[in-house]
This record gives C-alpha cells, sequence and structure tokens, in this order.
C-alpha cells in the first residue's frame, strides 16, 4: 500500500537526524520488539546544571514514519528541560512531521513511550524489560495493556476500534480482543459523559470572554464531539465573537441532511453549559482550511 | 532514469502489440458482438479469435471452454461459487492457506455463510502438506481449490495431483492460476484440472480483464446472470477491447513462454544469487526449485520493508514487500506466516518479479544498489547480528506467531 506520507515525513526517512547509540547516555529506553514489526531505542543525555536535554539520538527497526518519528522526537526535545519534554504528546509529533496517515498513528505513540522510557532509566526507576506498563495485556498478538489503550483513548480522544488498532496496534492481529477494546471505549466514553459537566458562570460572576471561551472549548470536548465522533463526524471550534460561536461540522456530519437539528442541538448544550445568549453559527465546509 | 521494474506480479505493462490490438476497439469498432448487423458481429468475430488465443495458450481442447471475466477475482468467485451450487449436497470447501484474497476472503465469507472451509498448511518452504488434504477430503467436499503458483513466493503446487486427489473423493478442482499462466507451459488437454482462473494484466494485457478455464462436462452455474453472453455463462456486454487484448496477450506469452525457463530464470538467479553474495542475514523463502522461474522472495534481517522499499523507490527500483506496514494491515503477510518465517525474517521480506522485458542492465543496477539500501537502515536498526535478540523490548507473545487465516 502507498502512504501518502507527508514531505516533512518523508525528509525525516531519508535524512534522519541524530541516529545512533549514546554511550555515554544518562537514560535509554528501549520500546517494540522485532516480532511485532517496529522497536525503538531512544538515549538522552542532559546538563547537569540546567538539566536540559543536550543530545538526543535513537535506532529504530520499522517502516518509514517510525524511522521518521523517532527522529522527529530528537529534534523535539532538544533543550527542552525533563518536564518539558515529557509534556510531548504523540500527536506533538504528528504535528511535527507535518501529519502521519491515521494507520501510523502508533509510531508516534511508541515514540512518546521511549521517551518515557529514557526519562525512567535516568531516574533509575525499574521497569521489567517487557512491559511498558503493570496494566493487563489485552491483545496478545501485540502485547498491548489495558492502560496503553485507555491512555490512548484519552489522549487523543478515540471512539473506534480501529483508532484504538491505529494508535496502539491492540486489535490489529487476530481481532480476538477486539470486543474488549470496544468494552474500554465505552466504559471511557461513558465516563467523560457522567462527568460534572462544566457548570455556566454562577449567577453574578463575571463571565470574561476568557472564562467563555474556556467554558466553549469544555463543552465541545466533553458534550458535543464525543457524540459526533459516534457517527464518524467531528466538530471544530473556528471562533468565538462575543456570543457568536462559530464552529464547521467535519466527516460525517459535513453536509449531512440532520446537520441543521445538531446546530440547533450544539446550541443548546452551550446555552445549558456557557451562557444563555450563545449563538452557534455553522460555517461551510472548508472553511476551516481558510480559517486555519 | 526508467524505473527498474521488478513488481511483475502485481500488474505488468501492456506490451506494444497489445495496446495496438485493442486501440481499434475503443475507437472505430465499437460495435456491441451480439448485435444483427455486420458492424457489430465482425466485432464478435475479433472476440471468438482471441477465445481461440486464450485456449491456445492453456491448451484447452476447445476455445468454448474459456469464460471472459473482468478480472482474477471475477473468475475465481465463478469457479467456487459455481461448484458449491452445482453441488449443494457437498457444504466442504477446501483450498489452502497461502491462496490469494480473492479466494481466501470469498472462503471466509462462505464460512459465516454456513459452508464448511478447510485450509491446507505449508512446510517452511511454501510446499503444500498432502497429507493434510487428504485427510480433509470426504464426500462432503464439493470443490478444492488451490493455487497453481504462489504470487508472494512463486511456490508452485503441484495442481495435477491435486486434481486427482480432489477426483477421488468425487470433488471438482479449481487453481487460480493467475500467476503460473505466461510463465508456465500449460496443457489443458492432459490435464484432469477441471476449472482454471487467469488474469489479462498479469500477463502483459490492461486491467479489467481476466478468463475462466471450464472443462467441458464440468457442471456449471453462471455468477453474473444476465444476458445471453458467453453461452448464457456470464450476463453482461463483453469487454471488447480487453477480450482483443487479453488474446494478443495470451498468443505472445504462448510465443515466449520457452524464454522464461531460460533467460528469465538466468536473470533472476543473476539477481538472486547475486543479492545473497553481497548482503549478509538474507534468506530466499519458498523452494529454491519448485517456484516460479520469474520470482525471488528475499528476506533480510534486522530491517523492515516499508523502509527499505522506500529506499529502494528513491534508487528507481520498484519491488513489494511482505512486510506488515506495507500490507496494510498490522502482521507480516499471511504466506511467510503460514510458511513459519520467522517474524525477524518476515518484516525484511521483499518480492522480486520479473518479466521477459527485464534486462540484464536493469538486474545489475538493483545489485549495485541493494546493499547500500540494506546498510543504510541496518546502521538505524537497532538488532544486527551482533544484537539479534534485543536486550530490552518487548517480545510478542507467541499467539502472534500463529497465522490466522
Amino acid at each position: 500500500m502507498a502512504w501518502d506520507y507527508s514531505e516533512k515525513l518523508k525528509d525525516h526517512f531519508f535524512h534522519p537526524r541524530n541516529v545512533g547509540a549514546l554511550e555515554d547516555a544518562d537514560g535509554k529506553g528501549e520500546v517494540g520488539s522485532i516480532a511485532c514489526g517496529d522497536a525503538l531505542t531512544f538515549y538522552i543525555k542532559t546538563d547537569p546544571q540546567t538539566h536540559r536535554i543536550t543530545q538526543a539520538t535513537f535506532k529504530t527497526f520499522g517502516c518509514g514514519s517510525a524511522i521518521a518519528s523517532a527522529s522527529a522526537l530528537t529534534e523535539l526535545v532538544l533543550g527542552k528541560t525533563i518536564e518539558e519534554a515529557l509534556r510531548i504528546t504523540n500527536q506533538d509529533i504528528a504535528d511535527y512531521l507535518g501529519g502521519i496517515p491515521q494507520e501510523k498513528m502508533h509510531c508516534s505513540v511508541m515514540g512518546r513511550e521511549a521517551l518515557e522510557a529514557a526519562v525512567a532509566d535516568m531516574r533509575g526507576e525499574q521497569r521489567a524489560p517487557e512491559e511498558h506498563d503493570d496494566g493487563a495485556i489485552v491483545c496478545h498478538c501485540f502485547g498491548v495493556t489495558d492502560k496503553k489503550i485507555e491512555r490512548a483513548i484519552r489522549e487523543n480522544n478515540l471512539r473506534t476500534v480501529d483508532q484504538v488498532t491505529n494508535y496502539t496496534k491492540a486489535g490489529g492481529g487476530c481481532g480476538a480482543c477486539q470486543a474488549e477494546i470496544e468494552a474500554i471505549l465505552n466504559r471511557i466514553v461513558e465516563e467523560q459523559r457522567r462527568k460534572p459537566a462544566p457548570r455556566p458562570a454562577a449567577a453574578g460572576a463575571r463571565m470574561t470572554q476568557l472564562r467563555k471561551i474556556a467554558l466553549v472549548q469544555e463543552t465541545i470536548e466533553h458534550e458535543v464531539r464525543p457524540v459526533l465522533q459516534k457517527d464518524g463526524g467531528d466538530i471544530e471550534l473556528i471562533d468565538i465573537e462575543g456570543d457568536t460561536v462559530r464552529v464547521a461540522l467535519v466527516g460525517h456530519c459535513a453536509g449531512c441532511m440532520a446537520a441543521g437539528f445538531t446546530t440547533g442541538w450544539i446550541q443548546d448544550k452551550m446555552r445549558e453549559l456557557v451562557s444563555e445568549g450563545i449563538t452557534v453559527v455553522v460555517e461551510p465546509p472548508g472553511a476551516t482550511e481558510a480559517a486555519s | 532514469m526508467k524505473p527498474v521494474y521488478l513488481d511483475n506480479n502485481a500488474t505488468t505493462a501492456v506490451a506494444p502489440e497489445v495496446l495496438e490490438a485493442m486501440l481499434p476497439f475503443l475507437h472505430e469498432r465499437y460495435g456491441n458482438p451480439s448485435s444483427i448487423h455486420a458492424f457489430g458481429g465482425d466485432v464478435g468475430r475479433d472476440v471468438e479469435r482471441a477465445r481461440e488465443r486464450v485456449a491456445a495458450l492453456l491448451g484447452a481442447e476447445s476455445p468454448t471452454e474459456i469464460l471472459f471475466t473482468s478480472c482474477g477475482t471475477e473468475a475465481d468467485s465463478t469457479a467456487i461459487l459455481s461448484a458449491l451450487e452445482a453441488y449443494p449436497e457437498r457444504r466442504q470447501l477446501i483450498t489452502t492457506r497461502v491462496e490469494h484474497p480473492a479466494v481466501l476472503s470469498l472462503a471466509r465469507h462462505l464460512e459465516r455463510k454456513g459452508y464448511e472451509v478447510v485450509r491446507v498448511g505449508v512446510d517452511r518452504d511454501g510446499l503444500l502438506d498432502l497429507v493434510e488434504l487428504r485427510a480433509a477430503l470426504s464426500t462432503r467436499t464439493a470443490l478444492v481449490s488451490a493455487m497453481w503458483a504462489n504470487n508472494e513466493t512463486g511456490v508452485v503446487f503441484p495442481v495435477e495431483d491435486l486434481a486427482r486427489m480432489a477426483h477421488d473423493a468425487g470433488a471438482l478442482f479449481h487453481t487460480d492460476a493467475v500467476q503460473a499462466v505466461g510463465k508456465l507451459p500449460l496443457d489443458m488437454r492432459r490435464s484432469t484440472i477441471d476449472m482454471l482462473s487467469l488474469s489479462g494484466h498479469k500477463l502483459h494485457a490492461p486491467k479489467g480483464i481476466g478468463a475462466l478455464y471450464v472443462r467441458r462436462g464440468t457442471k456449471f452455474r453462471p455468477f453474473l446472470i444476465g444476458g445471453h453472453q458467453e453461452r448464457n455463462r456470464r450476463g453482461g456486454t463483453e469487454n471488447v477491447p480487453g477480450i482483443v487484448a487479453l488474446g494478443t496477450a495470451a498468443e505472445l506469452a504462448h510465443r515466449h513462454v520457452a524464454e522464461e525457463q531460460t533467460s528469465v530464470r538466468t536473470l533472476r538467479d543473476r539477481l538472486e544469487n547475486g543479492i545473497l553474495e553481497r548482503i549478509p542475514d538474507a534468506i530466499v523463502n519458498g523452494h529454491r526449485e519448485r517456484r516460479l522461474p520469474n520470482t525471488s522472495n528475499v528476506s533480510f534481517e534486522f530491517v523492515e520493508g516499508e523502509a527499505i522499499l522506500l529506499l529502494m523507490d528513491q534508487a528507481g527500483i520498484c519491488a513489494s514487500s511482505g512486510s506488515a506496514c506495507t500490507s496494510g494491515s498490522l502482521e507480516p503477510s499471511h504466506v511467510l506466516r503460514a510458511m513459519g518465517v520467522p517474524f525477524t525474517y518476515a518484516h525484511g521480506s521483499i518480492r522480486f518479479s520479473l518479466s521477459r522485458y527485464t534486462t540484464t542492465e536493469e538486474i545489475d543496477r538493483v545489485l549495485a544498489e541493494m546493499p547500500p539500501v540494506i546498510a543504510r537502515l541496518r546502521e538505524i536498526s537497532p538488532f544486527s547480528r551482533a544484537h539479534p535478540v534485543p536486550d530490552g523490548p518487548a517480545t510478542c507473545p507467541t499467539a502472534c506467531r500463529t497465522p490466522k487465516d
């Protein structure tokens, strides 16, 4: 299958940065295995005074996007403190490369894991070599634990089993664990739904524009998006002007017959959870590209 | 520079003679072969001439044994579904673990619909387990469907023996010969195979045309039900340009089939031996003798197939891989897994497939380009002969080594 790789990703594959083992590394993280089809060893070295990462190198067994992800990660962590580096998400790696095909997102997840393993090694934390965490194995084909699956779901807002497979490989072998993944997904979606919704600002409290933006974002994240994604769609926040919230519907939602109904429902949610005066305006498809 | 195309098991270049032969039928000779008027009727004669040429390539007794289809997959589906429908009291289909998805996916579909499916395994060389096949055959067996030659490794199955075994149990025998036709000499007059599938674009005809050979006297039920075309065995207006193209391609293949065993094989061996000499930790997948003369499947340890292909592509070489990352799934090729090729090798497998148009210069160019490609990736890889077993990364449980269908 020919993948649609971005120019930046190709550049990092054809000219990977910082390849090699680092003999005097402070931390060395190893994840994946040759049997699973990709593996990454990540090395970091920090400055004892500033605690910033001064050197980061890698060795990868894997496809084009696995090599490019590791290369990108070395550039991302250089100059950062360990705390800053640990805040790098797999999405940051994907973004840095100008995007990674969905089916290959597990390459970026592997990068993040290797970084964490290297930091753990640096801090002298003991980790069983054959386990990334102490969760229970869900996918026996690729040795993926429930903890790893949960984390990928939460961090990347995953909604389907296919997405979980793309990000973690779980379920991509014999497929026997797909029902179990589905159950984890349902549990997390349910949890997020039950989570105390952001309440409207208490009567009389001042609703600053900043607070309004935060509430709109929270409402989209916890109330609107999960529902739309269940139907294969999604929503993007474009802008907030006064009480007007401009959004775009993507995927199945865009141009859908029920779009008008959806808009009304989103507006009701906003009025309930943000402010009574909110008006939701749905921009025509394509408006997002122009706006971003 | 023109790329070196060594992916002929995926698809082939349309031969210049083939293109020339089909063009009039896309232009001024657009008539419908079913028409009464001469304008259409004449086209019908070209269709019949193409049928004769395909029959000649297969060594078929009669051109009426050739049924044109839209592709190899349609031919496979037609054959398998026909056999099951013609023998409704027999509810079992026997096939192999290494078939093309055209057969394997249909088998899984039939299984879900209540048919019994047996998938016979292969050994480390890719050779079929005849004992397992014999044990599976019974009066419940409607059809045995086994490929003539494997698309990934080129391994050839003893189809004549398989046909006899199937017949002994009163079952029909079908072979997906998409990779064999044009590469091996065929003689259906001296065979007992009941049905055989072929695909045009694997033998220098364009995509969109295939054929099914149905031995005279074989019970047959149509797959596409419609008009009276193909003697009521396949409805739908004939793909005349494609059929004419396939006829010409068959005629060319018939004329050149001997070269496959001589010049093509010589070039393949030059490539394969050259790679094994120049690159350490490389192995050939599939039996070295019992295979197609144009195919070489080589695994490079410690590196991954998609990465190899991307670097080869940059060097102007086209091939394919059985690695997980190129198959669009997360596991390496079902063929290599069925053979029990260790995962350390399966992920780094590259299939080179030549054609009669491949030249010595091209092979030598590949031999010059491959060693640095592999060396470069091995430099990036955390694994090597010195570190074959990683001292950290997780090892997959054995479950993932067991191939599924």
